[in-house]
Order: structure tokens, then C-alpha cells, then sequence
């Protein structure tokens, strides 16, 4: 057995570390800036606005730790939501709405999942096709105009409060123990990592490549569904051009998170925080009053100079070919 | 060859496979005794790799049969020959770089306990137990297997097939990575299993390693078997004539 040196494990939670780091000096230049930003009602705030990023990011490392990826997470969920909304509207009660809401996530992931696997087809191509085809269907069924007005029942999904937090923040925390055991202490995330280290090895191992796969998908997409509900039951309005462009944040703070895009790696833990860093700083520049259009920009310098020192360390890791 | 335990475990009954217009195996035949190591040579691209793939049920065959003790199937998947007690050991040897060791050891077969997860600390403590037992070097159990040298690569991946052995166990070019020492200790492993009673097959360039290890030479050329000889009966040069297409040795 060997002793677990500093350096192993600053090398080994490289990702964390630095997002932690990231954090705190956000943390402690915004609290000097702003008397405002350390108290309980923003951090609720921060917290609330981040849950849903969470969520979505949860599925979306299963996804790319297998190598794959998934940009029908944002059509996915307008899509579900609509559904839901519908059912509502029709006086189905509201667990009966969810029960017809939230499968489409399951079966958005499931046809990616199939598609992908058993005919060997790259995701980012598949992924581009349902992202187009679940918004499609949103507008369809809507004609385009949103749908307001939900039972109580359902607004508490959205804001409802347990105790000092609320509902989201509460599906968030228990989505990311869940997450936590699937992919560190489970088959299935051992197999996900594996499939995105060397599918054929996986294959050669006696394990149905495809299962997993289509599960993984699926699992994302189930994801996809409950951030749709919330998001709806949040604004008690279904709107079919919701989650635009939400799989980019899900994607980066994943990657953030100290996964690889190529498969094989990656963090629950490092992807919260970087959903953490990137609600911080949305929510920072709020209150330093810094006009939106400079958010973006602050975002995406942020994102690359991470994801640069991230693989430049990489890279001198010993790698191996074959 | 007063081996009078040896009993017949697989036979392969004129096996064909053909990529498009390339016919990578045309009609090959095969048996495989225990207690026995069988040695497989040829050329590059005579169908070595792909008869063996066609055993693990990696590749699926279009014509022929696989008769594992007498039972016969017309193509294999992998988990099928798993269970069959098939494990092999592959050219490019088939292993997660990104994953530790005994991840790597119990890949498909992970020991699980209350019926959910994935039990680390026995498959650590096995796979400890495991290098120690067949003398294989290696830095740390925790180490990535993208971080090992070709050798000890190589070494894991025989120490998987040997650890879920089963039955037949093939080798395709198990030592082509190794050193000196690793490659000595590997074959004296190898030479041990078939004495225990497995059925081996290994596949190698090198006629010095398998005049040394194998009891019979089974000799493929353009995807046909030209001949399968007993190691005592022949010498190296008959051997290359018959890899060559030079000459052939009456049966």
C-alpha cells in the first residue's frame, strides 16, 4: 500500500482544489465589495438559481464520463414541461401530470440511448437532432404562446418551502447524494467511467455496452425532466422556450468539474462547485450593478482559463498510448 | 506425451470470416485438449487474432461451428464464452487506461455488497493478493493502468485471465511489451497452467518461446490451417517453411 502524499492528492483533486479556490476569493472580494453578499438571503438566492443548473449538470456527467454528450437537455425539459402543463390544464390531478411529464425525459434519453449504441452513431450529431425535435415539439403543441396558471400542489415544487430551504434546493441535494453513490460506489458508475476509458474492453468484459449506454442517456434525460418541472412550477408558467441554451452551462461546469471531454473521468463534487462558482459570479455581478452583456463575457474568459490550466497540468501526467 | 488426462475441452469446425472482400479465415479447424498448450503461428495477417476473437465471441463468425464439450454454437458472445470458462488475453489487451488496477481485474465481475455496491476493499485486497501470488511487479494497486509500462500492462492483463480463468485460457502475444525478467516469469506461469491442467493457447512470432512452452503447433496461413504438428516431431525450420508457404511436412 502506499502513503497518500500532498502532492497525490492535490494532483488527484486538482479540479476541486482549484474551484474551491476560485470560490473563496469570490466569496471574499464580493463580501468586500458588498455588505449584502454574505448574508443568509443571498446565499439562499445563489442556492435556489443554482439548483437547476445542478441537476442538469448531474445527468450530464454520467454522459460525458462515457464519452458521450447530450445537447437535447434544454428541449428536454421545455418539452416535458409542456406535457405536464397540459395534463394540468386537461384537470389531470398533479402526480398524475408529473407521471405524464416526467417519462418524456425518459424517453427522450432512451431513443438518444438506443440510437447511439446500437447503431454506433456519434451523440453529438443524435443529440443535435432531438434538441431541434424536442423544441420543435414544444412550440407545435403550444403554437409557440407559454401556458400559465398551475394548482398550488405544483407551485410548491417550485418555491415551496421545507424547513429554511426550499423544494429545488432540496431535489438538488438529495439528486446529488444519489449521483454520488451511482457513480463512485455502483456498477453503473464504474462501467460509466470504463465505457468512456474503452468501450471495447467494456464490451470484451462480457457487459452489454448498449444497456449502460441507454441507461445513461436515459438517466440524463430523466434529469433534463425534473429541472423542466421545477423550472415551470417555479415561474407557474410552462414556456416552450424554456432551458435555451442550458446545456452549455450543464456542459461546462462538468467539464469545469474536472471531467474529460474524450471520457473516462469524472467529479459529482468538482461539477457542483463549478455550477457554485459560475451561480457566484451571475449573482456578484448583479450586485455589483455591472450591466449583463459584461456577465457573459466574464463567464466564458472564466471558463477557458480554468479549462487551460486544467488540461495544460494534464498534460504532463504520464500517459499512455493503446 | 504419456498425458493420458488430457481430455478434448473445444473444437472449431471449419470457421470462415470475411471482412467485405478480405477472407480473414477460410474454413479453419481446430481442437483443443486440456492439460495441453497449444501454440498458434503464422504470419502477420494469416487469421490468428481473428480465429481467437472468434473463440472469446468478440467477433462472430459466418460459417462453422464452435463445439465447447460438446455443445455446439454457431457463434459466441463474449459474456457466453466468459461463462464457458474462455478467457483471453489480448493483443492490445483490452484494459482501461483511465481506471486503477483492480478495477481493471474485476472489470464485468465486481464483487457487490448489500446487492448495490461495488465492494473496493476486496477487490484491492484480491488483486494484492493476486500480484504477490504471480510474482508481477507493479508500483502501487492504486496506480492507473495508463500510468503502467507496456510489461506491467501486459501483466495485468494476464493476471485478469488467470484470476477468472476458467477453463481455456489464450494468450495473443503475451509477452511482446516485456523485459527480459517479466517475460521469463509470464512463460514459467504459462508453462504452470497448462501443467495444472488448463487448456492454453498462445499465439507467437517467437518459435524459441513456443518450441519451449507448447506441445503442439497448430501452423495458419491465408486464414487455413496448413498443419498442425506435435512440438517433438519437428524442428524451427519446418515450422518457418510451413508459416512461409516453402515447403510442407507430410502428416
Amino acid at each position: 500500500m502506499e502513503e497518500k502524499t500532498l502532492k497525490h492528492f492535490i494532483s488527484k483533486y486538482y479540479s476541486q482544489l482549484l474551484l474551491t479556490a476560485v470560490l473563496l476569493i469570490l466569496g471574499i472580494v464580493l463580501s468586500c465589495k458588498t455588505p449584502y453578499f454574505l448574508t443568509w438571503a443571498n446565499c439562499y438566492n445563489i442556492l435556489d438559481q443554482t439548483s437547476i443548473d445542478i441537476i442538469l449538470a448531474l445527468g450530464m456527467v454520467f454522459v460525458i464520463s462515457s464519452a458521450g454528450i447530450d445537447l437535447s437537455i434544454g428541449s428536454t425539459m421545455a418539452f416535458s414541461g409542456i406535457i405536464m402543463a397540459f395534463a394540468m390544464k386537461a384537470g389531470i390531478p398533479v402526480w398524475g401530470s408529473l407521471a405524464l411529464g416526467l417519462p418524456i425525459g425518459i424517453l427522450m434519453g432512451a431513443c438518444i440511448g438506443l440510437l447511439v449504441s446500437g447503431l454506433n452513431l456519434n451523440p453529438l450529431v443524435i443529440t443535435l437532432g432531438f434538441m431541434s425535435i424536442g423544441r420543435g415539439m414544444a412550440l407545435i403543441l403550444t403554437k409557440s404562446s407559454p401556458i400559465f396558471g398551475f394548482p398550488n400542489a405544483f407551485k410548491f415544487l417550485g418555491s415551496g418551502h421545507i424547513g429554511p430551504i426550499n423544494f429545488p434546493i432540496l431535489m438538488a441535494l438529495i439528486l446529488v447524494i444519489l449521483s454520488c453513490a451511482l457513480l463512485n460506489v455502483t456498477k453503473w458508475g464504474y462501467y460509466a467511467l470504463a465505457l468512456g476509458g474503452n468501450d471495447e474492453a467494456v464490451r470484451r468484459a462480457g457487459i452489454s455496452v448498449w444497456k449502460y449506454r441507454t441507461s445513461i442517456y436515459i438517466f440524463c434525460g430523466l434529469m433534463a425532466a425534473i429541472a423542466g418541472m421545477i423550472t415551470i412550477a417555479r415561474l407557474n408558467c410552462a414556456d416552450p422556450l424554456a432551458g435555451w441554451m442550458v446545456e452549455t452551462d450543464a456542459i461546462a461546469a462538468v467539464v469545469l468539474g474536472g471531467a474529460s471531454l474524450s471520457g473516462g473521468k469524472g467529479s459529482i463534487l468538482g461539477t457542483i462547485l463549478a455550477c457554485l462558482v459560475l451561480g457566484t459570479l451571475d449573482n456578484g455581478l448583479i450586485l455589483l450593478a455591472i450591466p449583463s452583456y459584461y456577465q457573459k463575457l466574464l463567464c466564458g474568459i472564466i471558463i477557458i482559463l480554468a479549462l487551460v490550466s486544467t488540461e495544460l497540468r494534464s498534460r504532463k501526467e504520464p500517459k499512455s498510448v493503446g | 506425451m504419456a498425458e493420458i488426462e488430457k481430455k478434448l475441452f473445444l473444437q472449431v469446425c471449419d470457421i470462415k470470416k470475411s471482412y467485405g472482400h478480405v477472407e480473414a479465415l477460410r474454413g479453419v479447424d481446430l481442437d483443443v485438449y486440456t492439460r495441453e498448450i497449444l501454440a498458434i503461428v503464422g504470419d502477420n495477417g494469416a487469421g490468428k487474432s481473428t480465429l481467437i476473437k472468434t473463440l472469446a465471441g468478440v467477433i462472430a463468425p459466418d460459417g462453422g461451428k464452435i463445439i465447447v464439450e460438446g455443445q455446439a454454437y454457431d457463434k459466441l458472445n463474449p459474456r457466453q464464452a466468459l461463462d464457458l470458462g474462455i478467457s483471453t488475453v489480448y493483443q492490445d489487451l483490452s484494459l482501461v487506461n483511465c481506471r486503477d488496477i483492480a478495477t481493471n481485474i474485476f472489470l464485468g465481475r465486481e464483487p457487490v455488497k448489500y446487492k448495490l455496491f461495488v465492494d473496493k476493499k476486496k477487490m484491492v485486497q484480491e488483486a494484492v493478493a493476486l500480484f504477490e501470488q504471480l510474482n508481477i511487479n507493479i508500483p502501487s494497486i492504486h496506480a492507473q493502468v495508463g500510468q503502467l509500462s507496456g510489461g506491467q500492462r501486459q501483466g495485468v492483463a494476464v493476471a485478469r485471465a488467470i484470476k477468472f480463468g476458467g477453463k481455456l485460457l489464450v494468450f495473443d502475444e503475451p509477452t511482446a511489451a516485456m523485459g527480459v525478467q517479466e517475460t521469463e516469469a509470464a512463460l514459467s506461469l504459462i508453462s504452470s497452467l497448462g501443467k495444472q491442467g488448463y487448456a492454453v493457447i498462445i499465439i507467437s512470432h517467437n518459435l524459441h518461446q513456443v518450441f519451449s512452452l507448447a506441445q503442439r503447433i497448430c501452423v495458419i496461413r491465408q486464414g487455413r490451417v496448413v498443419d498442425t504438428v506435435a512440438t517433438a516431431d519437428v524442428t524451427p525450420n519446418q515450422v518457418v517453411s510451413l508459416i512461409t508457404g516453402a515447403a510442407q511436412v507430410p502428416a
